[in-house]
């Protein structure tokens, strides 16, 4: 990305920040607690997740003969079912069914894959009145504006906005105001378009193949009226929405609303098997009776697949297809709920997902416009009601984006040295740059303290940031002379393997090997006062830094390396204790894509975050008291971190603080914004200090404002110190029985 | 009445009660003179299909787009409830019971206590069969609602207020 391209896209979100930041931070918040509280109240939140996950496995594992089963009972039923190639195909046939309606009004009721088609622009063009039914979206039509968010497409804009727009394009007799009126008026001048129209247009969010019907979610009611007041009905469906039977809809009526927009259940689950039985609502018979009718409906099915059937046959983008389009990875996003769909978002989906769909849809290039917004913070990974690891598709996709231009012959294949950067020259020197951090910290400690000087120079800088894109207004991490291991290697360990109640290795992060060297040497002195004999192994990055920009075969590469380095102390019964989350995050999730599974078992089942290392010690008899405890430590404002939320195990620390008397205050934001490089870039950096803001007021309010700021990340400290200007310090360094931390 | 059903119908009436919707008990003796104190006029409905019930014949029985647009209130039969979600289950019928649920301001659905069902996956399991008999269903849980004008209105599209009548065979009554 060149400098120019990147003082536009920060132009893009800085314009978006300012003017739809706030509606839609205010209203993804809601959608997100809301799903919190929501899942709380299921028996079997988890067990429900699995089963849907594994209905929508075993879907699209089948789907072809399932397309074949449903196009058989709906035929059966007396619908037609067209299985349309690509949007154009789809959009001749529709506008040949309302060509030989003479249909000179269709009212749709919401429909992404609607959006997907472009379906309003070709049935205008045959001069064909559109309506939009749903409120939101019909706000959107009457402003001439994309959806940016796929449930509820017009939460960037707020009541009084709507409110200037109808009051100029409809000049009512009182100018709106309130929510309610802006509400009726569209209600009825809808329900009047509704009752003149010739055809209605829904979409579906699943398709039973054994019944043919369509279930539908929605809460205005517009669905209802698109589908049965007219004679004629059309839904556009991806062929991804079929599921074999009604019965495997229970589970996705009970996830999709709490997962979504947070209430239990939508206002309507229609279940309609078209055509359906009740009598068309003809206003221009207003006298006869319904009963008295004998309607002849018309249903069209029509199936898309817009390059679906190739997503199913990709390894990598297939998940995608399990996505029943709720929008938690949307609401769950730090990134997301700060700048919403118009920046996060392709041609037509928005949000974490969005980067299947569009690289599967629309192609890599749409993708590519915004697939940089997903930090991997891996928040939505809880939060995705058919358990879709919707980082790893956003990382893949990322990988493919580096490699365009090289005809795609080097995927997933390494070579000795730096694999990505080796095979392609076509990786972005950003990208490059934070992907190899670690060869950097090496040269910035051999080299320190004349690097840190250097780094500090405005005209580096400035450099740096016309060159590579890191923005001069984030400090850079100061590089220690003497790192670590080398530090470890001097001193020893002081208590010997004979005296130990177990052994651990501590693994020495790049962070905490050249630049926080200080939480390194607490976390050993944390061990060792619990009686553990600690050594540190030779050992490389796990690779975090280059997934993260998208760098598989690198990762890969060093995945192995790791693994090699530890297998031994895991054959010899050593614990694998790790401070930074996002390495642990690697051991525990992404090394499954990169590791034979019994080696991937091994190392996940032997590795733990260092604090709840601390709380295993405790449970087992260590004495606490050797720690630092709260009678003569700070009270705490905790932050944890994304990815140690998303492994679940950001509770020991907590436990650890609390047995040991501490007085905690923990943030409840998903993600603080820095995410490793993403915050140190040029183009996001005013986004991501958004982003950290919600995290700095609940830092700044008054029962948190003198308390010792600490967080369990390296990013996550950075980011603190930087929205607060307070130290930030990492939980060992609290509990470390020298620490003068107050 | 058995114990299950009594806590099922406690369940469902609790959940109804979480999404402010009003619920009475009345038995098919009863059935007209508590209607009428819940509705407003005009009003019309679709046929119930219980033994000893029918609609009073103050209420419009073969409505039309006319009165169907005039109509304030709507009666029309649910076939299920759901304790869980406080949903009723509003099946769709050649007489037009899915328009007439849905256009006026308050809709009264018509449930028999002996048809709550715990939960979700039981209410599914019995329309399973309706479904693939070419049968069509709303599973209905309050009034119409929209967020999308920045805050909660009720009655989008459909009905600003749900009160439903649970129907007890006449020894249930309490």
């Amino acid at each position: 990305m060149s400098g120019g391209t990147r003082e536009q896209k920060a132009d893009h979100i800085r314009r978006l920040l300012e003017t739809e930041g706030d509606a839609v931070e205010a209203n993804t918040l809601g959608f997100n607690d809301g799903r919190y509280e929501s899942v709380a109240d299921l028996e079997d939140y988890e067990g429900l997740k699995s089963e849907a996950r594994a209905i929508k496995e075993d879907a699209i594992e089948r789907l072809p003969a399932l397309i074949d089963e449903v196009t058989e009972t709906v035929e059966a039923n007396g619908g037609t079912v067209y299985l349309a190639d690509d949007a154009a195909d789809a959009n001749r046939y529709i506008r040949e069914v309302a060509g030989e309606k003479e249909a000179e009004r269709l009212v749709k009721s919401k429909s992404m894959t609607s959006e997907e088609l472009e379906v309003n622009e070709a049935l205008e063009a045959d001069g064909v009145d559109v309506v939009e039914t749903d409120l939101g979206e019909w706000v959107l039509q009457v402003a001439d504006e994309a959806p940016s968010h796929i449930v509820a497409p017009a939460i960037h804009k707020s009541k009084d906005e709507i409110a200037r727009l109808f009051n100029e394009q409809f000049d009512p007799e009182e100018p709106l105001e309130t929510a309610e009126e802006l509400t009726m008026f569209a209600r009825d001048r809808l329900g009047e378009l509704i009752a003149d129209a010739d055809m209605g247009m829904t979409g579906a969010n699943f398709i039973t193949a054994d019944s043919g019907s369509l279930m539908l979610v929605t809460s205005e009611g517009n669905a209802r009226k698109s589908a049965v007041v007219p004679d004629t009905h059309v839904a556009v469906a991806g062929v991804e929405k079929i599921v074999p039977s009604v019965e495997d809809l229970a589970p996705f009526i009970e996830l999709i609303g709490r997962s979504g927009t947070g209430q239990d259940i939508t206002s309507y689950i229609s279940l309609l098997t078209p055509p359906v039985d009740s009598p068309v609502v003809d206003p221009d018979e207003p006298d006869i009776a319904f009963a008295d009718r004998d309607d002849d409906r018309d249903f069209h099915l029509v199936l898309i697949d817009n390059g679906r059937m190739a997503m199913r046959e990709d390894d990598q983008l297939k998940e995608t297809l399990y996505c029943i389009r709720c929008s938690a990875c949307a609401n769950t996003c730090g990134n997301f709920q700060s700048v919403g769909g118009h920046a996060f978002g392709g041609e037509t989906y928005t949000g974490g997902i969005a980067t299947g769909w569009e690289a599967g849809v629309h192609g890599q290039e749409s993708a590519a416009e915004f697939n940089d917004l997903c930090t991997g913070c891996s928040r939505c990974v809880e939060a995705c009601p058919v358990e879709i690891d919707i980082p790893w598709i956003n990382t893949v996709v990322r990988d493919r984006i580096n490699r365009e231009g090289d005809d795609g012959r080097f995927e997933f294949v390494y070579d000795e040295l730096v694999p990505d950067e080796e095979e392609t020259g076509t990786i972005d020197l950003q990208k490059r740059l934070f992907g190899n951090y670690e060869t950097l910290a090496k040269l910035g400690s051999a080299t320190a303290p004349l690097s840190n000087w250097t780094a500090g120079l405005e005209p580096v800088r400035a450099l740096l940031e016309r060159t590579a894109g890191i923005d001069r207004r984030r400090a850079l991490p100061a590089f220690e002379r003497e790192t670590l291991v080398d530090w470890f290697e001097a001193r020893g360990p002081r208590v010997s393997a004979a005296d130990a109640e177990r052994e651990a290795v501590l693994y020495p992060d790049t962070y905490t090997n050249y630049v926080d060297v200080d939480r390194g040497k607490a976390a050993i002195r944390v061990l060792e006062a619990m009686d553990v004999h600690v050594r540190i192994p030779t050992v490389g990055e796990s690779g975090r830094a280059p997934l993260s920009q998208g760098m598989i075969a690198t990762a890969d590469e060093k995945a192995s390396r790791v693994y090699a380095a530890l297998a031994e102390h895991l054959d010899a019964g050593r614990d694998v204790v790790v401070i930074e989350p996002s390495d642990l995050a690697m051991f525990h999730r992404e090394y499954e894509k990169f590791l034979p599974e019994a080696s991937f078992e091994r190392l996940r089942d032997g590795s733990y975050e260092v604090l709840e290392y601390v709380y295993g010690c405790l449970e087992n008899g260590a004495n606490g008291a050797r720690l630092r405890t709260g009678d003569n430590g700070p009270a705490i404002a905790y932050h944890s971190h994304c990815q140690q939320r998303t492994l679940g195990v950001d509770r020991y620390t907590r436990v650890v603080f609390e047995t040991l008397d501490y007085d905690v205050l923990e943030s409840d934001v998903e993600c603080c914004g820095m995410a490793g490089s993403f915050g140190y870039k040029q183009e996001y950096y005013e986004l991501s200090m958004d982003v950290g803001d919600r995290l700095a007021d609940q830092f700044t309010a008054p029962e948190a404002k003198n308390r010792l700021v600490v967080a369990s990340g390296t990013s996550c400290e950075d980011q603190l110190e930087d929205l607060l200007e307070r130290d930030a310090a990492h939980p060992v360094e609290v509990l470390d029985p020298r620490s003068r931390l107050h | 009445m058995s114990a299950e059903i009594g806590s099922i119908r406690n369940r469902f009436e609790a959940s109804l009660a979480d999404l402010d919707v009003p619920v009475t008990r009345t038995t098919p003796t009863a059935f007209e003179s508590t209607l009428e104190e819940i509705v407003s006029d005009p009003v019309v409905g679709t046929s119930l299909p219980f033994e000893g019930v029918s609609l009073p014949e103050w209420v419009d029985d073969e409505p039309t787009p006319a009165t169907l647009e005039a109509a304030t209130t709507s009666v029309t039969a649910a076939s299920l409830g759901i304790a869980d979600y406080g949903s009723v289950v509003l099946p769709s019928t050649p007489d037009g019971s899915e328009q007439v649920s849905l256009f006026p301001d308050l809709h009264v659905p018509v449930l028999r206590a002996a048809d709550l069902v715990a939960d979700m996956p039981t209410a599914i399991e019995r329309l399973g069969p309706q479904l693939r008999d070419g049968g069509s269903a709303i599973v209905a849980t309050g009034p119409s609602a929209t967020a999308d004008m920045g805050a909660l209105v009720k009655g989008a599209h459909g009905p600003k207020d749900v009160h439903v009548l649970v129907l007890e065979t006449e020894g249930d009554a309490e």
